[in-house]
């Protein structure tokens, strides 16, 4: 029982010492800076396609919505970016976003990860990242 | 046996459209149904709203399930309309065959939900609801020899759910919890309120799920039960399950499930398996 003990112990311990996660860790796992592109464009792409929520960006710069997607994740992650646009909630007042226009987004931003490989832990993290700003976001 | 499989194979047949009337909510987060009809696990009613209609959307869900133990068989299927994922009606129908004493029990159940507050994925609140389950047993000749006093009644039950993203090992975790006021006896399955004791039992129902990818998820339900009737103990019931999301249209959820002692039947214990078909427009 006390090796039992003591073995179980040092798989904590080392379980825990052996992998202190780096600062950068999520935005490795989204491919770093062309990872980025990559679901920046795939995101793109859904909403394209998406009647229900393609109307929101219909007078948006996409040049530089594009670009300002990217340094968000970036600078989420973890990764060597600072955002430069508005806050989240100056930036969708205004556009009445539904709870349903939220949730195809999320939606997407799935898809698109599957699709691109990203591990499930990172695409969760990801999203608990982005969670909080419903409140920003949603019927402003 | 027969109808339960041409339950599953009109479920499989509809459910092989995928892309249309898939709602907006994310994959999983209709929940599962539960034997009484409404979004839950298998045994406990949660907070969510069943189907994948999101905000301005409906959904129609249809369920059916199968819990076999030892000396009963429980039949269940029902269907439930949503709408803004915010309301949930339900109206379900349970048999529970006495496989060893012979007979059956039939018992109908109106279901409505409410979400108060909160959002299951999005907010730091977890989502809540208020939820009424109108139960009718239909067969209540053995139920009353048993020592039941009436045919009907009402439960009511609050239920709180929120999905922990990145919670564990980078897996997202749902926990539940409800509170339900009952007179039923065996959940209404042999009656409600008894001679003694006509008044209102408060118990509690929990849920916990590891979601291990957007489709798979592993859970435990533990289910509070009142024992009320004289003639034989009751116990709680648990289960442990595994869920797969095919798609926006089609669950599968199989489990093991322990309800303990019925009407004088002990350790009932064995499986359990449920189909959901949901559409939202």
């Amino acid at each position: 029982m006390g090796i039992l003990i003591r073995a179980l112990l040092l798989l904590v311990l080392t379980g825990c010492s052996s992998s202190p996660e780096p600062k950068d860790w999520l935005y490795q796992q989204l491919g770093g800076a062309p990872g980025l592109e990559q679901l920046a464009d795939g995101l793109l792409r859904e909403i394209e396609q998406d009647r229900q929520i393609v109307h929101h960006f219909k007078d948006t710069d996409i040049a530089r919505f594009r670009k300002l997607l990217i340094e968000q994740f970036c600078e989420l992650s973890g990764g060597p970016c600072k955002y430069s646009g508005a806050t989240m909630q100056e930036s969708h007042t205004g556009f009445q976003i539904t709870e349903a226009d939220f949730d195809n987004l999320v939606g997407h931003l799935i898809k698109v990860m599957t699709e691109q490989q990203v591990p499930v832990a990172a695409q969760n993290r990801l999203l608990a990242k982005l969670a909080p700003m419903y409140k920003d976001v949603v019927y402003r | 046996m027969q109808t339960f499989a041409k339950n599953i194979a009109a479920l499989l047949l509809l459910s092989s459209l995928d892309a249309y009337g898939a709602g907006s909510k994310v994959l999983a987060t209709g929940g599962a149904t539960s034997i009484e009809g409404g979004a839950g696990g298998g045994i406990v009613p949660w907070a969510v709203i069943n189907g994948y209609g999101s905000s301005g959307q409906w959904s129609v869900t249809g369920a059916v399930s199968q819990v076999g133990v030892d000396d009963f068989t429980l039949n269940s299927r029902s269907i439930s309309l949503s709408y803004d994922n915010k309301y949930e009606l339900s109206l379900g129908r349970q048999q529970l065959q006495l496989d060893s004493m012979g007979g059956e029990l039939n018992q109908q159940i109106i279901g409505l939900k409410y979400k108060i507050a909160g959002e299951l994925l999005y907010s730091a609140m977890p989502q809540i609801s208020i939820g009424v389950q109108q139960k009718k047993q239909l067969d209540f000749a053995v139920p009353a020899a048993v020592g039941a006093r009436d045919e009907q009644g009402t439960d009511i039950y609050l239920a709180a759910s929120k999905v922990w993203l990145d919670a564990v090992w980078g897996r997202n975790v749902l926990l539940n919890a409800t509170v339900r006021a009952t007179k039923g006896l065996q959940t209404g399955l042999l009656g409600f309120g008894t001679s003694s004791d006509n008044g209102y039992q408060y118990v509690g129902e929990f849920s916990a799920v590891l979601l291990l990818t957007p489709q798979w998820a592993i859970g435990a339900e533990f289910k509070q039960k009142p024992d009320e009737l004289a003639f034989a103990r009751e116990d709680h019931w648990r289960d442990l399950f595994v869920a797969w999301f095919a798609n926006k249209h089609l669950s599968v959820v199989a489990g093991h499930v322990d309800l303990g002692s019925i009407a004088t039947f002990r350790n009932q214990t064995g499986y359990y398996l449920a189909l959901e078909s949901t559409w939202a427009f």
